[in-house]
């Protein structure tokens, strides 16, 4: 594909929204290991940030930052703030379960749980404390509508949700992280393990939630980042057992035709990586 | 030696193997079941054994053993499921956890007449249980408890990492993970852990004999004395009182340990086909 033809590719750019999540001076560490170093970057509210870079340039390790899910490996550490909404999420008196129900996640693997759909989806209401039958019915329908499946599941309700295919696992797997309402939604690699043509009904389903909610997906696919984001952020680690940086951060348009560091053209026109 | 010629010498050692284990088995399964067949009829299942040679039936062996059988499994299920998700989920995994784990195996490999030794002594003796299907369902239940929390154990660790943090990315709790998501993914294998236990404990002999006594009763309460079939039919073949009697008692042992195995096969090829 041309730079020109890249350009028109993109989605107007979106209005300025407010910031939603920012990382002042991140470092991060697995044990002795120096993961990441110097994180400064501001996510903004509703649109679509996109990480890349090469494999092992830590921007899974990041997302994971973003709702602590790193505290539930032994041994990891994070210096420098990160503010959801100007509240610093590692704060005295955070508590991460409250977190995650805001940040929601989505990963690589779709990872439905080994029961209905119904109840994959009613999961995290139940977990909040939402009991009655009518109410969840509701949130369910809900959710499911908002991730685009309900029409494939609405008589199948009461199947085992392992049994749809993969592209639909991965929108079950939406609907039960939008049927706790989360701020953030976090993907990490979403589209790696799933077919081509589901791959495209999630950037739909990407650019329709985007209105409401603020969404950062890791991706090792340019052009998935280019189709879906409003900004992009290029991760890399120089030297193998150094610590990753985060070489460019920008509007998608500028990073994918005019980038700043030699860097980032390296990466993008396909040089390494 | 030649290439080929060694090939199939080791080929002919293994098919060898192979078949003795297959012949044994259905020796042991055919003379059972040639002598037992005879027995089975609804007389011999349901009635009472009477007269001086133990003739009619051993309807009341059958209700002792299945009785303390599943007296035994609902003491056991909760502490070992329960012991199983702290070591596997919560303990520090370290020296602690070692030796935990240690202990239970050696547990499930200690004699099982030592273990009859020890019910006798603490729960009959001690605690004065007496005789009865409490006595015996407590000292199956060591028996039961190390294989129970071990295969839980190993469950709760097959469980993919992936399906935790579904349900912690959804702001679960550790607890409200393991309850909700681990437990009953795991489900399948931790109960194909208690059927195997409990088919071990259909067929336990040397625990029951010291700690539920012998009177042919149909027991009522937990603290009623009474015989299992393997007592029964220990008792029938070595005074020599009633031989088809005792291999009908143990075709339908055999049938009913054969029955516990195949629902635990059954139920984890269903929760493989799920995955």
């Amino acid at each position: 594909m041309t730079d020109h033809a890249l350009a028109d590719h993109f989605r107007e750019p979106v209005d300025d929204h407010g910031v939603k999540i920012a990382v002042r001076d991140l470092d991060f560490y697995y044990g002795d290991f120096h993961a990441l170093t110097g994180i400064d970057i501001d996510i903004r509210e509703r649109g679509v940030t996109a990480f890349i870079g090469p494999s092992g340039c830590g921007k899974s390790t990041f997302l994971r930052c973003l709702n602590r899910m790193n505290d539930l490996i032994p041994g990891t550490r994070v210096d420098g703030t990160i503010t959801l909404d100007g509240e610093d999420i590692y704060g005295e008196g955070v508590d991460p379960v409250d977190l995650r129900r805001r940040v929601g996640m989505i990963f690589q693997q779709p990872n439905p749980f080994p029961m209905t759909i119904y109840d994959n989806v009613a999961f995290g209401p139940r977990l909040h404390g939402v009991k009655k039958k009518g109410e969840l019915d509701e949130i369910v329908q809900k959710s499911l509508e908002r991730a685009n499946l309900w029409k494939e599941v609405k008589d199948i309700m009461d199947r085992n949700g392992l049994s749809l295919s993969g592209g639909q696992q991965q929108r079950l797997c939406i609907a039960r992280v939008l049927a706790v309402e989360p701020d953030v939604m976090l993907m990490d690699e979403p589209c790696s393990a799933i077919d081509p043509t589901s791959v495209q009904k999630i950037e739909d389903l990407m650019a329709e939630l985007k209105d409401r909610i603020t969404i950062i997906i890791v991706t090792h696919n340019m052009q998935q980042a280019a189709r879906v984001s409003d900004e992009t952020a290029f991760f890399l680690q120089e030297r193998m057992g150094e610590a990753a940086e985060l070489v460019e951060f920008g509007r998608t348009a500028e990073i994918f035709t005019s980038p700043q560091d030699r860097r980032t053209e390296d990466y993008i026109t396909g040089r390494f990586g | 030696m030649d290439k080929r010629l060694s090939n199939a010498i080791a080929l002919g050692f293994l098919w060898v193997a192979g078949i003795t284990t297959v012949v044994v088995l259905a020796a042991v399964i055919i003379y059972v079941l040639v002598n037992g067949i005879g027995q089975m009829t609804p007389e011999f299942i349901f009635t009472r054994p009477h007269g001086v040679n133990a003739e009619g039936g051993i309807g009341p062996t059958i209700v002792s053993t299945v009785y303390v059988t599943a007296l035994a499994m609902l003491i056991v299920t909760p502490v070992a499921i329960l012991a199983a998700v702290y070591l596997a989920e919560y303990a520090v995994q370290g020296r602690l956890v070692r030796i935990i784990r240690f202990a239970a195996d050696t547990l499930a490999s200690v004699p099982s007449i030592v273990m009859g030794l020890f019910g006798l002594a603490l729960f009959v003796e001690a605690l004065g249980f007496d005789f009865s299907m409490l006595s015996a369902a407590l000292a199956l239940g060591f028996l039961m408890l190390p294989i129970v929390m071990r295969t839980t154990e190993e469950a709760i660790r097959a469980v993919p990492k992936y399906i935790r943090w579904g349900s912690y990315g959804l702001g679960a709790s550790k607890w409200q993970t393991v309850s909700r998501t681990v437990l009953p993914a795991a489900m399948p294998r931790i109960l194909t852990g208690i059927i195997l236990a409990t088919g071990r404990a259909v067929g336990e002999t040397a625990v029951v004999i010291y700690t539920m006594g012998q009177a042919i009763n149909v027991p009522i309460t937990p603290m009623d004395s009474g015989r299992p079939m393997t007592v029964h039919l220990y008792l029938l073949a070595m005074e020599g009182i009633n031989l088809p009697a005792a291999y009908g008692t143990a075709l339908l042992l055999m049938a009913m340990i054969l029955f516990f195995n195949l629902t635990a096969r059954w139920l984890l090829r269903r929760s493989r086909r799920i995955r």
